[in-house]
């Protein structure tokens, strides 16, 4: 059939909505969480100390929130941070996280593949590669499973 | 250790009699087939054929020597052995959706069934009618139930979840039980009451375990976590993020070392001595030795035809088994100190694991 002869208008209804058994997840009354201080930050890319930028860039991360401004902007300051990192520190720089961190750290790795720009995925792999190494498929997993994400 | 092979057809469950000389494992299909040890082989005496679905799961009551199963089909039979055949008898669970797991209590006068009804079954027998009737917990659940374990005083039961929550119920039946004293997760236990609930598991909760004493609950769940509840420590959660892939079984081997397997084929022990203090022990297996023969010359070119390449490539896991591990299960010794423990896998493989044997090895 060259023409679409039946309506398809019913293939944008989206069933689950209208399913009485449909799961949801309990509703948190979280704290306003910001995202990390994207002018601090800045400061501190400028001065040319990274691992302070890096530190900072992981801190209060947006989990909680519901506004996807929030969490545009907390991914952006990340993005520039791990951007601004010479492939040799890398290592070191993951190798100074805890295990929550290290899975943080993974979550916006993950993120940024989904919106690849320029040369973000090389950069993002070679970060992927070294937190791999210290969290191991375990932190992976938690990026599949997070019900709540960055 | 010792692995013997079921077969090709992943093993979903197993159950051993009171002995040990006996296992019951369903491999993958609506049949339970139970083995007799003779020698090192085992050889099939038994085939039990009433359900129409997939077996979920299989408990073997090693005192009064009854076998539950439950499976996909809704249903849960309890066997008893009769002029040496297995008799089913159905039990009415009452459930509009597959049943997932099913365990005898302690003093096997019970047994709870978890199911896709967001429901608990709590099942025993009725005298007067000769038959086995069922009690239903319900609420807080919100999704499948994917595993249970009974506390050792018969009454509270852990259930872990895919609403991504870990409970303690209590199934105290007035019929058939004395009212149970009170313990360190509460006093107050009609049935149904939630004594504990647990609800940052961060993923499906594949199976919990009571410890020896009833006073600390372990799980593993999805996120590759393994967390332990304390209820001496106001039930306070330790939870310990792992790098391996998400455990599935998990066992306390005493009142506070635990081993726990799964996705990444071979156990692992853990050790819980105190809120916060939820560390990994070991990995439990024995790496392959690689066996470097030496090859003919017409070896060497055959494989260099065949693949390309002259050396011996392992395709194989360098743990015993070769798929996940599906069920842990505990052979010998008490549950304060268990010696052995048997696990089966997708492989179709069942291992028994010797901690004699284990704590001599050295891992390099």
């Amino acid at each position: 059939m060259a023409k679409n002869t039946l309506s398809s208008r019913f293939r944008g209804v989206d069933i689950d909505e209208y399913d009485e058994n449909k799961f949801v997840d309990e509703q948190d009354e979280a704290a306003e969480q910001q995202g990390p201080d994207a002018c601090e930050v800045d400061d501190l890319i400028r001065q040319g100390d990274m691992m302070a930028a890096f530190h900072i860039a992981l801190r209060n991360p947006p989990i909680n929130s519901k506004n996807p401004a929030v969490k545009e902007r907390a991914q952006a300051v990340v993005l520039r941070v791990l951007t601004a990192f010479k492939s040799s520190d890398i290592e070191l720089a993951v190798k100074s996280l805890d295990r929550n961190r290290v899975d943080l750290l993974m979550k916006y790795i993950y993120r940024g593949f989904e919106k690849p720009s320029d040369n973000s995925s090389a950069i993002l792999l070679q970060w992927h590669e070294k937190a791999f190494a210290v969290g191991g498929l375990g932190s992976i997993v938690r990026v599949l499973t997070a019900r709540k994400s960055v | 250790m010792s692995l013997y092979s079921f077969g090709l057809e992943p093993l979903s469950c197993h159950a051993w009699n009171k002995d040990r000389t006996q296992i019951a494992i369903s491999p993958n299909s609506n049949v339970v087939h139970i083995y007799q040890k003779q020698g090192k082989e085992w050889t099939k005496i038994h085939e039990l054929t009433e359900h129409s679905g997939r077996i979920t799961g299989i408990d073997w009551a090693p005192e009064s020597n009854r076998i539950v199963t439950c499976a996909s089909d809704r249903n849960a039979y309890v066997w008893t052995l009769k002029d040496g055949v297995w008799k089913p008898t159905l039990v009415l669970v009452r459930i509009n959706r597959a049943a997932t797991c099913v365990k005898w209590s302690p003093l096997e006068n019970k047994f709870a069934l978890g199911s896709g009804a967001k429901l608990i079954s709590v099942c025993y027998f009725e005298k007067e009618n000769d038959w086995w009737l069922s009690k239903h917990i319900k609420k807080p659940i919100n999704s499948t139930v994917l595993s249970l374990d009974w506390h050792p005083n018969n009454i509270l039961l852990a259930a872990g979840s895919a609403d991504l929550h870990c409970r303690i119920f209590s199934t105290y039946i007035k019929d058939i039980e004395d009212k149970p004293g009170p313990t360190p997760w509460g006093s107050k236990m009609p049935f149904g009451e939630v004594l504990l609930e647990y609800k940052e598991c961060g993923g499906w909760v594949h199976s919990v375990c009571f410890s020896p004493s009833g006073d600390a609950l372990a799980w593993v769940s999805h996120n590759s976590a393994i967390s332990v509840a304390n209820a001496t420590q106001g039930k306070e959660v330790t939870q310990l993020t792992t790098g391996h892939l998400p455990l599935l079984s998990m066992l306390y081997v005493s009142e506070t070392e635990i081993v726990a397997a799964g996705h990444d084929c071979c156990p692992y022990q853990f050790s819980y001595k105190g809120p916060g203090c939820l560390e990994f022990v070991k990995k439990v297996d024995i790496p392959k030795q690689s066996s470097k023969g030496n090859m003919s010359a017409m070896q060497h070119f055959r494989n260099l035809d065949k693949k390309a390449t002259t050396e011996e490539e392992e395709t194989g896991l360098g743990s015993l088994h070769q798929n996940s591990i599906t069920q842990l299960c505990i052979l010998e010794g008490p549950k304060a100190k268990v010696e052995k423990f048997s696990s089966v896998g997708l492989d179709g493989a069942m291992v028994v694991w010797d901690f004699k044997l284990i704590k001599d090895f050295r891992i390099s």
